[in-house]
């Protein structure tokens, strides 16, 4: 057969890492003093020697990887699937069993890495070897594969059946134990790279990649690209790193303040929606609901941005401020928010439009942000962009967060909403728990009318809640 | 001498045993599923698959609600706008389309398409931000870049990958604009969004990164790669703080995602398995078995109720 030697760089071949390592295990499987327990297999009359049985093959694995019995039937499969081991029984079904079926390992010659991808004269050769051996021998889609290429290299038809009839002769020649275990090599060979109809194709990788116009990325090493590279470099020197035992510290303290929350970690009351087909978890923690949970009201002490990213807790806190006199702080902020991530068609009258609000001398509810970031964002004004307000945004949303946001959870309004929230009961188990209860659709929210959300354009006074 | 991840955690209690089962099954897709995303109702999704079909389901109920045909196949991207009413998909057709959702049935969605992305090559992923109103793709011409849906104007591009970028995430940050892709050239790399530079940029995996997901603190993010480890990096320390590996998981992750407390990391596998990693103590928790072809895509819940995978088996599976 012929190999393909001549493969271009960042070929499939070596976009496919797990043979290499599925062939690592199934040698190590053959060693003869750790490897699967060999015996001699009686087919028949004759006897095929080193076939292995699927049970074994399944402990071996189990006990090499410490899994369990499940997952080295699974690998085990996995590695019969792509044809490292093949079945000496049914050599046709690829499947591993854990019983006494015997299998042997496919010899490197057959490899999928060694021979990929598989040629089409190849397989030409080896149809017209089946249909020369036994007429009828061809099933149903494998003679349609013989006419098509028959068809398609009609041109070198004669190569093939020269070919075909050289390599019968030739097996003759050999001991029938050998003839077999050849021909059941290539047949697994064959059910790999050329499955039947239905068979799911192990060797399909999807759309290629790393394709020439990649390539093309690779920008001219222009003095620009040199410059920029400086520029990266130097800041990646300059940044500030923070210790590892200090990050690390922080994935364990948000591990362990959010755990009781994450309901695949913790469960969740009073049901799992998708364990109980009760969605009664989910309408009581809606975005508007009346009685906030427990769980819920905590999560907006975590942090600033929690609170912010709730509805129901972004509004509270818009209460709060407004007994402050500070609501134009957090107004003004989402004024920016909706800016940043607008439409471009938007931006000059949504710039204007905030300009007028929060900022312009006498405005109505003007902003105090410090004398050199005002000077700045009044400069940047003369050109509006999407991110021209940011300087003054990140002033604003870090004085929330340092100064009304601690006062904030201190307050009676937070106190009294963490007091007020009950903490449920889970749900008496049902006297008939096998019923199935019928699953309540919701409405798409597609269908519900876009909320109006209060814009800096549309400026209405005192602070209001989003929607 | 920088200790990891999983040295730190030693005292942490250890999980108990984790019982996941599929509680629903999506059964529609007449092809490879390739890519999936939640809706922010928490139980509406949409998937897209080898044969150019995008399907919008209420997978608690697991009824279709809508359905469009791209004129393409391999929809390997697709995303649920923030407010529910669009979806965005794309793949071998090289652009990223819009479909606003209708539900009245004199209206064919496919009339109201906006085409806003267009690459040099496929299309591999896309993501809304903040609005309805900008998309962030990424393609196989090695860019990522940022849209204005409503123009179809490009705001801004990434170059810096050395080959096809396959996956990327938004920073669940509070102020900044940044997002991570991943790609064939084994990096994955952080970018302003407002600049267009990289910031951070990692290299430590062996192979393709397939899918990259922020922590939820988003001071660190995962990567699934096709050399079969998943691997965590920490952006204020700058390196690769842990790897999720096991001698017996030989192919490839295609798709990773934190639960809601970033305790476990589900990751989907081309080997027809999903594993569920302790993130801080770096172990196994648990294998689930189910599809009957490779995991492609894996999100969990925006509440963190459940998880979805989807498949090259044609289906979609919710795990609780």
């Amino acid at each position: 057969m012929a190999a393909d030697p001549a493969r271009p760089p960042g070929s499939p071949r070596a976009q496919m890492p797990h043979l290499r390592k599925m062939e690592r295990v199934v040698v190590s499987m053959q060693d003869p003093d750790q490897g699967v327990k060999m015996r001699s297999q009686r087919l028949l009359v004759t006897v095929i020697p080193h076939a292995v049985t699927g049970r074994d093959v399944v402990q071996w694995l189990a006990q090499k990887f410490c899994v369990s019995e499940e997952e080295a039937l699974h690998l085990g499969a996995v590695l019969v699937l792509h044809g490292y081991i093949y079945p000496l029984r049914d050599p046709r079904s690829l499947v591993l069993r854990p019983d006494e079926t015997p299998y042997r390992f496919q010899t490197p010659y057959f490899w999928t890495s060694t021979l990929w991808p598989a040629a089409e004269l190849d397989y030409a050769i080896y149809l017209a070897k089946k249909n020369i051996q036994k007429q009828g021998a061809l099933v149903d889609y494998e003679k349609e594969c013989y006419d098509r290429l028959h068809k398609k290299i009609s041109h070198v038809w004669d190569l093939v059946l020269m070919q075909a009839r050289e390599q019968l002769r030739a097996a003759k020649q050999r001991r029938k134990g050998d003839r077999l275990v050849i021909a059941f090599q290539e047949q697994t060979y064959w059910l790999v790279n050329r499955p039947p109809p239905g068979a799911p194709s192990v060797l399909e990788q999807g759309p290629e990649r790393g394709s020439r116009t990649a390539s093309h990325v690779h920008m001219t090493k222009s003095a620009d690209f040199y410059t920029r590279e400086i520029e990266y470099c130097r800041r990646a020197l300059g940044r500030t790193r923070v210790k590892s035992s200090v990050c690390l510290e922080a994935y364990l303290s948000f591990c362990d303040q959010h755990g009781p929350h994450d309901p695949l970690v913790s469960g969740c009351l009073p049901s799992n929606p998708w364990i109980s087909d009760d969605d009664a978890y989910w309408v009581m923690n809606a975005p508007t609901v009346a009685a906030p949970t427990k769980l819920r009201v905590e999560r907006w002490g975590f942090s600033f941005k929690e609170l912010l990213e709730d509805p129901m807790g972004r509004a509270h806190f818009m209460d709060f401020l407004g007994k402050e006199f500070s609501g134009e702080n957090l107004s003004f902020w989402e004024a920016c928010e909706e800016l940043r991530y607008g439409a471009q068609a938007q931006v000059p009258t949504l710039v204007d439009a905030v300009y007028q609000q929060f900022l312009a001398p006498g405005a109505a509810r003007w902003v105090n942000i410090d004398s050199r970031t005002m000077e700045r964002t009044l400069e940047g004004l003369r050109q509006p962009h999407r991110y021209v307000l940011d300087a003054a945004q990140l002033h604003i949303y870090m004085l929330m967060k340092k100064d009304s946001y601690p006062r904030f959870l201190k307050s009676d309004i937070y106190r009294g909403l963490l007091a007020e929230a009950g903490i449920l009961l889970e749900t008496k188990r049902r006297v008939f728990p096998f019923t199935r209860r019928p699953r309540r659709s919701s409405p798409s929210p597609a269908l519900l009318p876009t909320p109006v959300e209060p814009t800096a354009a549309s400026g209405p006074a005192g602070g209001d809640g989003v929607a | 001498m920088c200790r990891n991840l999983h040295q730190v955690a030693e005292r942490v209690e250890a999980l108990g045993q984790f019982v996941m089962k599929t509680r629903r099954t999506l059964k529609g897709h007449g092809n490879k599923v390739l890519c999936m995303d939640w809706c922010k109702d928490k139980r509406r999704i949409v998937s897209s698959s080898q044969d150019g079909k995008v399907i919008v389901w209420d997978s608690f109920t697991t009824n279709k609600e809508h359905a469009v045909t791209m004129p393409c196949t391999w929809v390997m991207a697709c995303a649920y706008a923030p407010s529910g009413c669009a979806i965005a998909c794309g793949g071998l057709d090289n652009k990223c389309s819009v479909y606003p959702l209708t539900f009245d049935k004199n209206e064919n969605m496919a009339a109201k398409k906006k085409s806003v992305a267009m690459h040099t090559n496929y299309l591999s992923a896309c993501s809304f931000t903040n609005s309805d109103m900008q998309i962030l793709t990424a393609s196989g011409d090695g860019t990522c870049a940022l849209w204005d849906v409503e123009s179809g104007q490009l705001l801004q591009s990434f170059h810096g990958h050395g080959a096809d970028v396959l996956c990327l995430d938004l920073a669940p940050s509070e102020t900044g604009n940044t997002f991570v892709s991943g790609g064939c050239d084994k990096k994955a790399m952080v970018w302003d969004m407002r600049s267009g530079q990289c910031v951070q940029a990692f290299e430590t995996h062996e192979s393709d990164i397939n899918s990259v997901r922020y922590y939820p603190s988003g001071d660190a993010f995962a990567s699934g790669s096709d050399d079969a480890t998943c691997r965590l990096y920490d952006l204020r320390a700058d390196r690769e703080v842990a790897i999720y590996s096991k001698e017996s998981i030989i192919f490839g992750a295609s798709s990773v995602d934190f639960s809601l407390s970033g305790r476990l990391l589900f990751a989907g596998y081309n080997d027809y398995t999903i594993n569920v990693w302790d993130v801080l103590k770096g172990s196994r928790v648990s294998i689930l078995f189910g599809h009957e072809n490779r995991v492609s895509t894996l999100r969990v819940s925006p509440d963190g109720t459940a998880f979805c995978s989807g498949s090259w088996d044609h289906t979609l599976r919710v795990w609780a």
